[in-house]
């Protein structure tokens, strides 16, 4: 048993023992919470917070965080709108949307490295950076589109938003494909060792050799990246662009990363329980949605569960201490 | 016989499972300056706390304070009738100015009042010219040097009438000079009646300032004794209960040169320093804080670049544009501050122990947790690190052991170089044994290390060759067999 707790993690446990509770709750409160399309809804929904989540895990643990992401996915999509609308609109070819997409994916990691070449190079605050950064796309996005949608694309971006290969969410693969690639680069990769070190204690890190800089920006650049892959798939499932879509978003992708166990000094932080932690949010929003709970309500239920949780951390924190003293 | 400002009969504290404090007696008399020294947990900082009013002793304990017995010292209690203490970090507000940060006690009231500054300000200068001391009042702390800041320490004290005045390694962070003017400072507050307790593990320096010593070890008294006469290697003694046998380890070195080190000077650290550092030479290079042993060390590593003059590895001439291409060249460094650069102390034991080798430990782009895991274990038996797993935390470690987990970390990246800058501080006694057996076993490897360190019992004992450095420059080479501690000491101390 503490091999597995272990290997899994006490937070990947209390998680899914959260997560049981949750669909349990909601399975005897709301008939239609434990039907195919319910969970079909969340699949939907859950890659677009996703990958913004995963866009602000890495940030976290090198100690920083990105406050940009949801305007960088809104630039990159706007860059795809804009590729397919000068060239057919609706009619657009599919070479277009391969060089949109790549267009788009180079905004967004253009602005994510613009961010991380300020930190590392200025040791300016990473609040204040991506927050200079935020203002500046949200500006730049409102006045080239005057405040506007953009819409009206091509038809085979219908599936990447919403069509199923073997029954599973096409969103969804994307996103999975996408935890996967991040789940790697920390725990394999030098560059996520890196990243981490720097979490912990940036210039013991420079003492060991780790090029301090060059890991920040890299940092930045990937979490850009990652904000550019959810701007791609926003543009495909809302068939439109708008600037600010998704703000709402931002914090609960940092309330999701503390909720899966990212330390928010930086240093500690892994995708398995933070991906956890966004199933059981969405699942307590889409529960309380078929309770015909009001859709503000169930923002405040996110954050009283994320107060719950702090004190039951606390309260797991001290029963070992006790048995010890 | 003066009279005493404080005194302390039978004084115990437990905390827990630990007795800080069994029984002590402690006294300091007026205007007196007065040591208090032992090691790490002997129970100086428990002691201070006790007299301050933030800890409470246990019951049995008798404290006077100024001729009256005090029932209960609270922490203002204890200001009240003049203990003041001057904690390492200051304590101070570094966005406010001097005058404020000297000040502002006298502004605090149970009543609301307006703030006068005109009023602040006298009482600064007031304080300021008991000390003798010149510091621009509308200077902010901030941008004040340490020994300057902790003069501004000593003169807030002042303002509330101190009488007694603890001080916490206030040299630690100062150099020679700066260290001086402190020492300066203290012996004027001493002609003027203040008492003085001094904190220090620099023996030199408490020997130089002091008139008595009171000596604890493990919570117990060990004596008071009078600093006449007294010697470094005997107060060694005292608090470590060991008797420590001057052993040299200093033999013939016939390795082929691997570090030559030729006029280096940098602006304002050190200058035109020339030295050659053999294959299986432990090379001393000892001298006061401040002598620019640490800011060499941080060049040869990679840190900083050098004004003038060269270095040659293996007889090229090698500039480092960043510590990475030193430690590729084969230079390794544990620095002397391992609680904050030389280990991540949160992350794992494992994870410090790869940090400068990871490309060794990566195959197709990935970390292979296998190659990781046997470089991890390799070293863990070699270093004789002793740890629970793998996994845990660095900071669980005793200094010992995390000085071990540090070689681990560099000597993994196979250097021919290895400079160790005062790699015993914190470690107690017994483990430096340890340390300085594996730098003789790699010494023996064929590895050139050039050891750093403040004190001169432990070069004299552990090295080939020393160097003696002040100011910057290199003043005088010996060798550790026909030196003795008293002449290497009596050249440092000049």
């Amino acid at each position: 048993m503490t091999r597995l707790r272990n290997a899994l993690g006490g937070e990947v446990l209390g998680l899914i023992g959260f997560l049981i509770l949750v669909v349990i709750l909601f399975g005897l409160t709301a008939p239609r919470f434990l039907t195919a399309a319910n969970f079909g809804s969340i699949a939907f929904q859950l890659p677009e917070l996703g990958l913004l989540t995963l866009a602000m895990l890495i940030p976290i643990i090198s100690g920083g965080l990105n406050l940009a992401i949801v305007f960088t996915a809104n630039i990159a999509g706007l860059t795809l709108a804009w590729v397919l609308n000068t060239h057919g609109g609706v009619d657009a070819g599919f070479e277009w949307f391969v060089v949109g997409s790549l267009g788009a994916l180079i905004v967004g990691a253009l602005a994510g490295m613009v961010m991380g070449l300020v930190i590392a190079y200025t040791g300016a605050h990473p609040i204040l950076v991506s927050l200079a950064m935020m203002i500046f796309l949200r500006g730049l996005g409102e006045f080239l589109t005057k405040g506007g949608d953009i819409s009206g694309f091509p038809d085979y971006l219908r599936p990447l938003g919403h069509g199923l290969i073997l029954g599973i969410p096409v969103p969804l693969i994307l996103f999975a494909v996408a935890a996967f690639v991040w789940h790697i680069l920390l725990t394999r990769t030098r560059h996520g060792f890196a990243a981490t070190m720097i979490g912990s204690n940036i210039r013991a890190a420079a003492y060991s050799g780790i090029h301090t800089k060059r890991t920040l920006t890299l940092i930045y650049t990937l979490s850009g990246l990652m904000c550019a892959v959810a701007g791609i798939l926003m543009v495909a499932r809302f068939n439109s662009v708008r600037v600010g879509h998704g703000e709402a978003l931002l914090l609960v992708t940092v309330l999701a990363c503390f909720l899966g166990g990212v330390d928010p000094f930086g240093g500690f932080g892994r995708v398995v329980p933070v991906v956890i932690a966004l199933i059981v949010l969405q699942a307590l929003s889409s529960g309380l949605n078929l309770l015909g709970a009001n859709q503000h309500l169930s923002t405040a239920v996110w954050g009283l569960f994320l107060i719950g949780v702090m004190v039951l951390r606390w309260v797991a924190a001290q029963i070992p201490k006790r048995r010890k003293g | 016989m003066a009279e005493p400002a404080i005194r302390l009969t039978s004084v115990s504290k437990r905390f827990g499972g630990v007795q800080a404090l069994d029984s002590v007696d402690f006294a300091v008399d007026a205007g007196e300056v007065h040591c208090l020294a032992g090691e790490n947990g002997c129970g100086k900082s428990t002691i201070i706390k006790i007299v301050t009013g933030v800890y409470q002793p246990d019951p049995g304990a008798r404290i006077e304070l100024f001729g009256e017995v005090v029932e209960k010292v609270t922490p203002q209690e204890a200001r009240a009738r003049g203990i003041a203490v001057i904690w390492q970090d200051l304590a101070l507000f570094p966005e406010m100015t001097v005058a404020e940060n000297i000040a502002f006690e006298t502004m605090l009231g149970n009543r609301p009042r307006r703030v006068s500054y005109p009023a602040m300000r006298k009482r600064a200068v007031a304080a300021l010219a008991r000390l003798d001391v010149d510091l621009d009042l509308d200077a902010r702390l901030n941008t004040l040097p340490i020994a300057q800041r902790q003069v501004v320490a000593i003169a807030r004290a002042l303002v509330s009438d101190a009488r007694l005045i603890f001080m916490d390694e206030p040299t630690a962070s100062l150099t020679q000079s700066e260290t001086d003017a402190l020492l300066d400072v203290v012996r004027k507050l001493s002609a003027r009646g203040v008492a003085v307790v001094f904190v220090s593990h620099r023996l030199a320096e408490v020997l130089d300032i002091s008139s008595r010593v009171t000596v604890f070890r493990d919570g117990r008294l060990v004596g008071v004794y009078p600093t006449e006469g007294m010697t470094q290697g005997r107060l060694t003694e005292l608090m470590t209960g060991k008797h420590f046998e001057t052993t040299v380890a200093a033999r013939d070195v016939t390795g082929p040169p691997v570090l030559e080190v030729q006029g280096l000077t940098r602006q304002g650290e050190y200058a035109d320093v020339s030295f050659t550092l053999h294959a299986g030479e432990v090379l001393g290079l000892t001298g006061l804080i401040g002598a620019g042993r640490s800011e060499l060390g941080h060049t040869l590593f990679g840190m900083s670049r050098a004004d003038a003059g060269q270095v040659l590895l293996d007889g090229k001439p090698v500039r480092f544009p960043s510590n990475r291409a030193a430690v590729d060249a084969g230079i390794a460094y544990v620095s002397e501050d391992r609680l904050s650069l030389g280990l991540i102390q949160p992350q794992s034991i494992a994870d410090n122990t790869v940090m400068a080798v990871l490309k060794r430990i990566t195959s197709g782009g990935l970390i292979s947790p296998a190659k990781k895991a046997a470089l991890v274990d390799h070293w863990i038996r070699e270093l004789a690190v002793k740890i629970g797993e793998p996994t845990d935390a660095v900071s669980t470690l005793s200094g010992g052991n995390q000085q071990r987990v540090v070689l681990a970390k560099w000597l993994a990246t196979e250097p021919r170089v290895l400079i160790l800058d005062s790699p015993t501080v914190g470690v107690d006694v017994g483990a430096r044994a340890g340390i300085f057996r594996i730098v003789r076993q790699l010494a023996e490897t064929g590895l050139a290390i050039l050891l750093i360190s403040d004190e001169a019992t432990e070069v004299l004992a552990n090295a080939d060759r020393v160097l003696h450095m002040a100011g910057g420059r290199i003043l005088g080479e010996y060798d550790p067999r026909e030196t003795t501690l008293q002449g290497l000491e009596a050249a440092i101390y000049a």
